[in-house]
């Protein structure tokens, strides 16, 4: 008998007390909690996301399409990155006011190599204002996995309030569980020593956030 | 189990090992009480809380019952999705079948994300006699890794060690590993954070193969979820070529819907947050972004006896949160050693019995090491009643009966020449040094009122095995039970 079998078998012996017309799944499960905690308006549940953005130490900045590159122009120039990692899909338009050299991702590079860049542009999926959420799936606009995780400096752009959800419930009704998803709530942090906070370990130490108006 | 705590003493004797360590003490109170309020404090901005700790209870009681089907399940979704699936019946085969996995990667070493179930099978050790190296990447298993040490807490491993001892680990052990300490390292955790940074990106770059465990596997898409804080988990999740998961049976969801229930809240419960800095969910394989390879290797190691025990079956929705260790009195003064498993706390003290059989001293005493005041119950997210289990374990351990080990039915005996009791006794002496934590045990009283006339010794026999505790109560013995337990317990 290989192990599957045996392990089943295992599990069937050990739940020979449930009856077998057991309420089904949909029945089991109430589902009498919220969908989300409190009533806003849109414009106040922007405002939370930003708050609770900051709240875990990611810095906010909220502005319009007009002013965006020159916004990130200047983020990336305080930062002192030569070169900014974009994922395939960017909008052009984001970076047309800074002369930084654009590194693409692309599948040969070695992580060493993405290692050497300063900062990364990405997009966002869905954006959790209760928890300070944002969730990035892969598409166009965010790219591989690897590239908002390796340089140590992340700004990401959430459109307002299209991508902006209240709770946790509402983002995973927009994710498509097939795309590998990566949920990120402030920069990397640490509490190993002491329970002492520290900013980023392996992962970003620094995390900007554009609320980009639509 | 792991063979990191063959050969440890029996909770009691552990317990006063740790009761007289001032820094360990020190170290868990503040680390528990800090946790303790904050929590408190993440969960109050929840409503509906109630309705979400129900939810999150019968999601998981009722894929514990029908187990089977969503094994099953799970098996082809991740099949389906890319993935390959292995079962593994015990802790040996699961470290087989990685060490296997590894070997045809052709790589001798891995990184590894901070697991509970690859502590629980010693996987590191068995790696380690192939000729494999696992690296631990999550800054506490790294410095509980580099000092040869073993893991005092669920969330926060490296508790006991004070920044000047993880200093010192850092400057005199890194350099064996990999990326030697600066020369000129502080103990501020800034700095000590910045030296782990540095050693273990060299090994996150080159690394081909990278093991973890999971939070959660969801059974209808066969998508994987981690939590994690550090990007540790997310390096060593994207970055390898290879990626081996292994999980234990009960950490099914049966819907990406259910996700919604613990995501909020694991980590309110957990780390006092409205949400971890980070969150990986994968589902099989994605062409060009993270792993070419992945396998899943799932495993039972003792599982499916704990979900025979159809009391003790409940401890098998536990998400790992830690809450309940934060609360404990006894886990606050005796400490995470002193448990002898990778389980430490309340939860411990009724899994680790179920995984592992009661046959062993240390084992047999676990049911005994808590006060039964029901804290770890209250703050539980998936409401699991370990005062119950506990007593249920104890009635077992004295008493005997039927059970099933590694599958098969069989009858326990009393537990060997009354070594349980005596465990069970000197347990009770020790609580009863510590009023404070005697006096939050009112459920001690009424829950496990049968066991007291048979285990009642007289009072020297009750106190010879304190002798070395500091304080005695401040009146006779004999007046103090009379008046704290004495009328409670008169049939
Ligand atoms: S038993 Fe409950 S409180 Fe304790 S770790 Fe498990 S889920 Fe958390």
């Amino acid at each position: 008998m290989n192990s599957r079998e045996r392990i089943l078998g295992r599990v069937r012996r050990a739940l020979a007390d449930v009856p077998p017309d057991e309420r089904p799944y949909a029945e089991a499960v109430a589902r009498d909690y919220l969908r989300e905690h409190g009533k806003r308006t849109v414009e106040e549940t922007v405002d939370l996301l930003a708050e609770n953005l900051a709240d875990y130490r990611a810095v906010v900045h909220r502005t319009g399409a007009r002013d965006l590159p020159d916004l990130i122009a200047g983020l990336l120039a305080a930062r002192g990155s030569r070169e900014v990692l974009v994922p395939p899909g960017l909008p052009p338009q984001w970076l047309a006011a800074t002369n930084l050299e654009r590194i693409e991702d692309r599948p040969g590079d070695t992580p060493q190599r993405l290692d050497r860049v300063g900062s990364v542009v990405t997009g966002c999926a869905v954006a959790i204002a209760e928890t300070g959420t944002l969730v990035l799936d892969g598409s166009p606009g965010q790219g591989r996995r690897r590239i908002s995780l390796i340089p140590d400096h992340h700004i990401c752009v959430v459109r307002v309030p299209a991508q902006v959800v209240a709770s946790v419930p509402q983002a995973l009704e927009r994710l498509a569980p097939t795309h590998p998803l990566t949920w990120i709530s402030g920069p990397s942090a640490t509490s190993d020593i002491e329970l002492d906070r520290v900013e980023g370990v392996h992962g970003p130490r620094t995390l900007e956030v554009i609320l980009l108006d639509d | 189990m792991s063979s990191t705590f063959v050969g440890m003493p029996a909770f009691p004797e552990a317990a006063r090992a740790a009761v007289d360590d001032p820094t360990l003490r020190g170290n868990l109170r503040h680390a528990t009480h800090t946790i303790r309020a904050k929590r408190a404090a993440a969960v109050a901005e929840l409503a509906d809380w109630g309705g979400l700790r129900e939810a999150g209870r019968r999601i998981k009681d009722h894929t514990l019952r029908h187990l089977d089907r969503y094994l099953e399940r799970l098996e082809a979704s991740v099949t389906a999705a890319g993935g390959t699936v292995h079962w593994a019946a015990d802790a040996d085969e699961a470290n087989r079948i990685v060490a296997e996995l590894v070997k045809e990667t052709g790589e001798s070493e891995v990184v590894k994300v901070k697991s509970m179930a690859t502590q629980e099978i010693g996987l590191n050790e068995a790696l380690e006699a192939e000729g494999i190296r696992a690296y631990e990447t999550d800054l506490a298993e790294l410095i509980v890794q580099l000092g040869k040490d073993r893991p005092s807490h669920i969330l926060v491993p490296a508790i006991h060690r004070n920044r000047g001892e993880i200093r010192d680990i850092f400057t005199h052990e890194m350099a064996a590993w990999g990326r030697p300490a600066p020369g000129d390292l502080t103990d501020t955790p800034a700095d000590l954070a910045e030296a782990a940074r540095l050693h273990l990106r060299e090994k996150f770059l080159r690394a081909r193969v990278g093991v973890s465990g999971a939070n959660f596997m969801v059974a209808e898409t066969g998508t994987l979820v981690v939590v994690e804080s550090e990007g540790n988990g997310r390096m060593c999740l994207t970055l390898p070529e290879t990626l081996i998961s292994v999980v234990g049976i009960e950490k099914i969801v049966p819907t990406w819907r259910d996700l919604e229930v613990f995501l909020q809240t694991l980590p309110r419960s957990s780390t006092a947050e409205r949400m971890n800095p980070y969150t990986s969910m994968w589902t099989g394989t994605t062409d060009e972004d993270g792993p070419r390879a992945f396998h899943l290797v799932l495993l039972d190691n003792g599982r499916t006896d704990a979900l025979a025990d159809q009391v003790g079956r409940q401890a098998l929705r536990c998400i790992r949160c830690s809450a309940c260790l934060n609360v404990c009195p006894v886990y606050e003064r005796a400490g995470g050693h002193a448990y002898g498993s990778v389980y430490p706390g309340p939860i411990g003290a009724i899994l680790t019995p179920q995984l592992r059989g009661t046959a062993s001293e240390i084992d047999a005493s676990l049911p005994y090491a808590s006060s039964l005041c029901g804290a770890c119950y209250e703050v539980c997210p998936v409401a699991i009643d370990i005062p119950e289990v506990l007593v249920h374990l104890r009635e077992r351990v004295v008493e005997g009966g039927p059970a099933v080990r590694r599958g098969n039915k069989v009858v326990l005996r009393p537990a060997r020449g009354h070594a349980a009791e005596r465990a069970a006794m000197r347990a009770a002496a020790w609580a009863f040094g510590h009023p404070g934590a005697l006096r939050t045990g009112q459920r001690l009283a009424s829950r496990s009122r049968r066991l007291h006339p048979r285990t009642l010794p007289g009072p020297g026999r009750a106190w010879s095995g304190t002798r070395d505790l500091p304080t005695l109560p401040p009146e006779p013995f004999r007046d103090w039970w009379q008046r704290t337990r004495g009328g409670k317990d008169a049939k």
